[in-house]
């Protein structure tokens, strides 16, 4: 009972503050004011401390009178402001006014604390602008609401991925989140379970001695903790992720083994470019992206480099070198491991080339699908040539040297456009540099072909002469292997070419026939080889040519010999004037020569070319309807539209006419076999003719066909307008086709098939989705994409192999 | 001489046991079953047709009270236990598997208002016209134990409508204004209004627990914050909604029923435009509630029908209704997903399947994947129109049927007047306004 008094009182009090506020008073006000009246009297009996001190003055008094004197004491009330006042001001004046100044004394009193109010004070008697006015109580509620709207549903709208997601989902499964099945503790089934037998009890004091843990929780925090960092589904994932990881790396294990095992020399040759190729790729990215670590990786490239410089490996000085030396001479194996060694070498120390730009990297592109030695063999040679330019085992700052240094070698490199115009400016800025530095450039390069030029030496040296050497190149059959052996000294004797101003004849001849020898194929088909020797640099100048603008041309067929002229008119159109020429000869030619055109070039001259002919303008009325409709006329030419209307027609009504059913069936009555026909009798007897349908609604309307197929019993059971999701008819006639049935389909798909779309559990209740649900999908929509990750890491991974696939073969 | 004859190992076509299934071997070859189309067709057709046939959706009838039934509860942990509450004050406790009424108490004088049941389900809470508060055991007394109410607030003003948290022991109600209270406390600890009108429903939100949304008389929807010293925001309609209902798996959505007839689901952050309006009720509806799933919600109406909508549909794809049913104040979706209870004017509660055609209780695995095939059909050719006919077909009350008819000529009227208007007048002085717009006034912010 006390309680409810105690909760209706509280009531009470409750509506006495809630009375405060609202205008509304019905009849219980009175009793609530009583109420109120007694709760402050009581409040006034309760004052417990005023009650002490009225005794304890008491208690003083009877002592005083037990002295025997009585005194009457006047009880007096005392005022505190008498005794003290903060600001100087007692109750003494109480009839004075109290000035502003009066209070402001004491402050003089007390200097330096108080400077600042005063400042302020002084500000604000300056200050002569008022305050604005605070927003009425309406607008900041107003204004709060806005911002608690605008938090909430932020916070609200986190969900939204989820609810998507539950929308797209095939199959939603309620009760949300299921509790695993399994066996569960016994502390969780049986609910205020204590140790009762004394085995029991002895176990649960060795528990507690363990600091095991002894109730509720029977797992130790440290494995709840555990538990509760990776959910059943996270732990699945993660599994999936290591088995595929695992997968994965076995799989690129076998895959570098069997690669390992492939002995094909080419194979790796291959392999190593594409490798080689992927890393430049990866190095210009990450230039772009991470300059430093390019830098880095650059630094560590230049290291390895001046290693390799340093040292005399792979310089075919070692003893194994010398013995390959003297087998050179009888045994191609031991020439080819020895040539082997000497790209080992030049490749460690080349400095690396990055494309300068897109163009080139197309360009690689492009030769990619070209064999190697096409690439290997001609770095300088091509260096005219843009398809071939910018290749890895080119070092385009000795060719500029080079083609500084020579200028009577390269007559015509003077004059190359395009990009060799940015290198010849280039090469003017370089002019402009110190001699010392050009000095000791030009004693590094000179360091580096002396190199190149050894490597050339050891396997000259074996044979006695050039001749004999020239002989052996013409003699070699066409295998690919002997090619790119060709292709290597070939380029080797071209770099010490370069370092030689003085180029002899002869090796200019042979040149040629080498290069004769194995260009015709692709470049010139045409070309003898015994035109080789003449043709070989109007080829290199073609390269140049090509790519020169009209004015060049102008001025260099000048300089150009008669022949030369002719040479180029005929073969490089596109530098000449194509205005007169027609379109088709053009085309002619650049098929033929397809591998040498400039697109950029041949487009703008396409551009140029083609003009429109018949220009339709406004202005002229008649005579342009006129010639428009020739121009429709013309375009519409092929297409007779009526005449295919009325095959049309013509069609249609054959299909709806009725056909002569035949019945007859070969034996019954007479023989039959290969051969026989039915008589003419029986033909004619089962033969079946259809009456005639009714005529055609548009038989008498020539421009129009009326469709008659639609059956209207079937109609019934058609679908006559494209349903919503569905784009197209064909789109939703493929869904109506599949079946989804048992006939069909083997029992798994149509379990998968006809899947619910919801499911729910038999007597469960759903609870309504949870916060940690949400949780929950944020942290897999974190966790998925790290698969993919995984994933991802196959061609590194590929790499990796590689690479070390490459280092067992050095240290072989 | 070699006698050749036709064998068979019996393993392959002898079943062990003679519960077994015989054993059909199976040649998926297309060509031999031909004719997939059409055959699937007419199974889908008959799927359709049996559908119809067993659609039964009226499970039982819950009497006892002695007035309308104004209210109801669920209960949150038990599927089979149900509060309902009468105009006369009277509280009723149903056992749903029995059917019956285990327990009865006189909880208010008048109504009873409202009715939830706290979030643990050990007891409960009502609110009436007697301006009270009371808190309930769920247990029943002993023999000889009075029925008392654990705890009863005193109200100032009549209150209308209670909800409880979803995980916390704080409940809300509203009257004339919107109250939080804590269940240890007998003061609110939180007050909400917005002007001077009356609320007559409020409900949590069962997903993000701490926001709350009420209807007021004054034709506006509010939002709360429990967080928060102020409402969020308010939506003010052409007529007054009378409840609403959070979609318990999304969290933003809410649906509300109105008086003008239709139902509109609110995406809480844009409460300018509602995301769908829910048409096809008669009259007024009354209550509405989402199902557990929250893909669909079922709505109660003054016209005497209860009607199951998609929650992103515009119209109904079931209504149900029984000759002895008036109008149905209060609806429930049981938290198992399968039943529909109504409590409606003339004193009884109706329990109903949700699916109509559902067979209730264990299906066998064979007739678990017959449904799961035959519900694959009807979805597949759905849209070709006998199909259509047939599982859209619906047997109406005569009264509904015609009024339902005469709403739509009105409305066809209504729009074809609109078309003219807008043809005889300026171009642009008469923009388009769509449906979902109409409906809204303003948005009070």
């Amino acid at each position: 009972m006390a309680k409810s008094k105690a909760t209706r009182k509280s009531g009470e009090t409750m509506k006495m503050t809630s009375s405060r506020e609202t205008v509304v008073q019905g009849m219980d006000d009175e009793e609530l004011q009583r109420a109120l009246a007694d709760d402050i009297i009581s409040a006034s009996e309760d004052e417990g401390g005023s009650d002490d001190e009225r005794k304890h003055c008491k208690l003083l008094e009877a002592i005083s009178s037990l002295g025997g004197k009585k005194r009457k004491k006047l009880t007096e009330r005392s005022e505190a402001s008498i005794q003290v006042s903060e600001f100087t001001v007692n109750a003494e004046g109480e009839g004075d006014k109290i000035n502003l100044s009066d209070l402001i004394g004491t402050l003089d009193k007390t200097p330096s604390a108080l400077i600042k109010t005063k400042k302020q004070l002084k500000n604000l008697q300056h200050n002569q602008s008022t305050l604005e006015t605070p927003l009425t109580r309406k607008e900041t509620e107003k204004i709060q609401r806005e911002v608690a709207f605008e938090k909430t549903s932020k916070e609200v709208s986190r969900w939204q991925s989820v609810v998507l997601q539950n929308q797209k989902a095939e199959q939603l499964v309620f009760p949300l989140n299921q509790e695993p099945s399994g066996p569960k503790r016994i502390e969780q089934v049986v609910a205020g379970w204590k140790a009762q037998t004394p085995l029991e009890q002895e176990i649960f004091s060795l528990l507690r001695m363990n600091k095991q843990p002894l109730h509720d929780p029977v797992l130790t925090p440290t494995e709840e903790a555990s538990l509760r960092a990776m959910s059943l589904e996270e732990a699945k994932i993660r599994r999936a992720e290591l088995q595929k990881t695992r997968v994965l790396q076995s799989y690129y294990e076998a895959k570098a083994k069997r690669e390992r095992k492939i002995k094909s020399k080419k194979y790796h040759r291959v392999q190593k470019k594409v490798m080689r190729k992927e890393y430049l790729k990866q190095f210009d990215e990450m230039v772009k992206t991470d300059p430093a670590a390019a830098l880095e990786e650059l630094k560590k490239m230049e290291l390895s480099r001046m290693k390799e410089r340093m040292s005399l490996k792979h310089q075919n000085s070692g003893k194994w070198a010398k013995s390959k030396a003297i087998m050179a001479k009888y045994d191609d194996g031991a020439r080819k491991a020895m040539q082997i060694q000497l790209e080992v070498n030049k490749d460690l120390t080349q400095k690396l080339v990055i494309p300068a730009d897109e163009d080139e990297e197309d360009e690689e592109e492009s030769a990619e699908t070209l064999p190697d030695f096409v690439n290997d063999v001609e770095p300088i040679l091509d260096q005219v040539n843009p398809w071939m330019r910018g290749k890895l085992s080119t070092e385009p700052m000795m060719q500029e040297e080079s083609n500084r240094l020579d200028p009577p070698v390269w007559p015509r490199e003077v004059g190359k456009p395009g990009e060799g115009w940015d290198d010849q400016e280039e090469d003017e800025e370089q002019m402009e540099e110190t001699e010392e530095e050009s000095l000791l450039r030009g004693f590094e390069e000179r360091r580096k072909l002396r190199q190149t030029e050894d490597v050339e030496v050891a396997p000259m040296s074996m044979e006695e002469n050039d001749d004999e050497k020239k002989a052996e190149i013409l003699d070699i059959s066409d295998d690919d292997e002997e090619a790119v052996e060709i292709s290597d000294d070939e380029e080797a004797v071209e770099i010490s070419d370069d370092e030689e101003a003085g180029l002899s004849n002869f090796t200019s001849l042979f040149h040629g026939l080498v290069k004769n020898h194995m260009e015709p194929p692709a470049d010139q088909p045409k070309a003898s080889p015994g035109a080789g020797q003449e043709e070989s640099p109007a080829l290199l100048e073609e390269g140049l040519v090509r790519v020169r603008t009209l004015e060049d041309v102008e001025l260099l067929s000048q300089d150009i010999s008669a022949s030369d002229t002719a040479l180029l008119t005929t073969q490089t159109p596109g530098t000449e004037e194509t205005d007169t020429q027609s379109a088709t000869q053009q085309a002619d030619k650049k098929r033929k020569r397809k591998k040498m055109i400039d697109p950029n070039e041949v487009l703008t001259k396409e551009a140029k070319v083609i003009e429109m002919p018949l220009a339709p303008t406004a202005i002229e009325d008649v005579e342009d309807k006129e010639e428009q409709r020739i121009i429709i006329k013309e375009a519409f030419a092929g297409d007779d539209v009526i005449s295919d209307f009325l095959k049309d027609k013509r069609k249609q009504e054959e299909a709806g006419r009725p056909k002569v059913i035949d019945l007859t069936l070969p034996g019954w009555g007479e023989w039959g076999g290969l051969g026989l026909q039915p008589s003419r009798s029986k033909r004619k007897r089962f033969r079946v003719k259809v009456a005639p349908p009714p005529p055609r609604q548009d038989q008498k309307l020539p421009n129009i066909i009326i469709a008659e197929k639609r059956d209207s019993s079937i109609a019934a059971h058609q679908v006559c307008q494209l349903p919503f999701p569905f784009e197209n008819p064909t789109q939703f006639e493929r869904t109506i086709r599949s079946p989804v049935g048992h006939t069909w389909n083997t029992q798994n798909t149509v379990q998968k098939i006809t899947a619910p779309k919801v499911v729910t559990q038999l007597g469960a209740i759903i609870e309504p989705i949870a916060r940690e649900d949400l949780i929950k999908n944020n942290r897999q929509a974190v966790t998925r994409p790290s698969i993919n990750l995984e994933s991802d890491q196959g061609p590194q991974k590929k790499r990796c192999s590689q690479q070390k696939k490459k280092h067992k073969r050095k240290r072989n | 001489m070699k006698v050749k004859v036709l064998s068979r190992n019996p393993d392959d076509y002898v079943r062990e046991t003679k519960l077994d299934i015989q054993r059909v071997p199976r040649n998926y070859d297309p060509s031999l079953h031909p004719f997939e189309v059409p055959r699937e067709y007419t199974r889908a057709l008959n799927a359709t047709k049996l559908e119809r046939v067993f659609a039964k959706p009226f499970l039982a009838s819950l009497d006892g009270h002695r007035d309308g039934v104004n209210c109801m509860a669920k209960h949150p942990k038990s599927l089979s236990t149900m509060l309902s509450g009468s105009c006369d004050g009277e509280l009723k406790v149903w056992n749903l598997t029995k059917r019956e009424c285990v327990r009865t108490l006189q909880a208010h004088e008048g109504f009873v208002r409202g009715m939830v049941v706290s979030f643990c389900g050990t007891s409960f809470f009502t609110v009436g016209d007697d301006k009270t508060i009371k808190q309930w055991k769920m247990e029943t007394p002993g023999y000889g134990e009075e029925e008392e109410p654990l705890n009863t607030i005193l109200g100032k003003s009549v209150f209308t409508s209670i909800d409880h948290h979803q995980k916390e022991g704080v409940f809300v109600t509203c009257g004339q204004q919107v109250d939080i209270w804590d269940e240890q406390r007998s003061n609110p600890i939180r007050s909400f209004s917005w002007g001077v009108d009356s609320f007559n429903c409020v409900r949590f939100n069962p997903v993000e627990t701490e926001l709350l949304a009420s209807c007021a008389s004054d034709r506006s929807i509010v939002l709360y914050d429990m967080r928060e010293a102020t409402p969020l925001k308010k939506v003010i309609m052409n007529m007054r909604s009378n409840t609403l209902c959070w979609n318990p798996m999304e969290a933003y959505n809410f649906t509300c029923s109105n008086e003008d007839y239709n139902l509109y689901t609110f995406d809480m952050r844009y409460l300018d435009k509602p995301v769908t309006v829910h048409m096809d009720h008669v009259s007024a509806v009354l209550d509405v509630d989402y199902s557990p799933t929250g893909k669909e919600f079922v709505s109660a109406s003054f016209d005497k029908t209860i009607r199951i909508f998609p929650k992103d549909s515009g119209h109904s794809r079931e209504v149900y209704h029984t000759k002895r049913m008036q109008h149905v104040i209060s609806i429930k979706w049981s938290s198992d997903n399968k039943y529909i209870l109504s409590a409606s004017d003339e004193m009884n509660i109706r329990l109903w399947k949700a699916n109509a055609a559902e067979k209730l209780g264990l299906l066998a695995p064979r007739e678990k994947s017959a449904v799961n095939y035959s519900q694959k059909l009807k979805e597949k050719f759905q849209h070709h129109p006998q199909i259509r006919r047939i599982s859209r077909h619906r047997h109406l009350p005569k009264s509904i049927y015609s009024q339902s008819k005469e709403l739509r000529v009105m409305k066809e009227a209504r729009r074809r007047k609109e078309r003219n208007v807008r043809k005889h007048s300026k171009p642009g002085s008469m923009p388009v306004v769509t449906e979902k717009e109409k409906h809204v006034v303003t948005v009070v912010k």
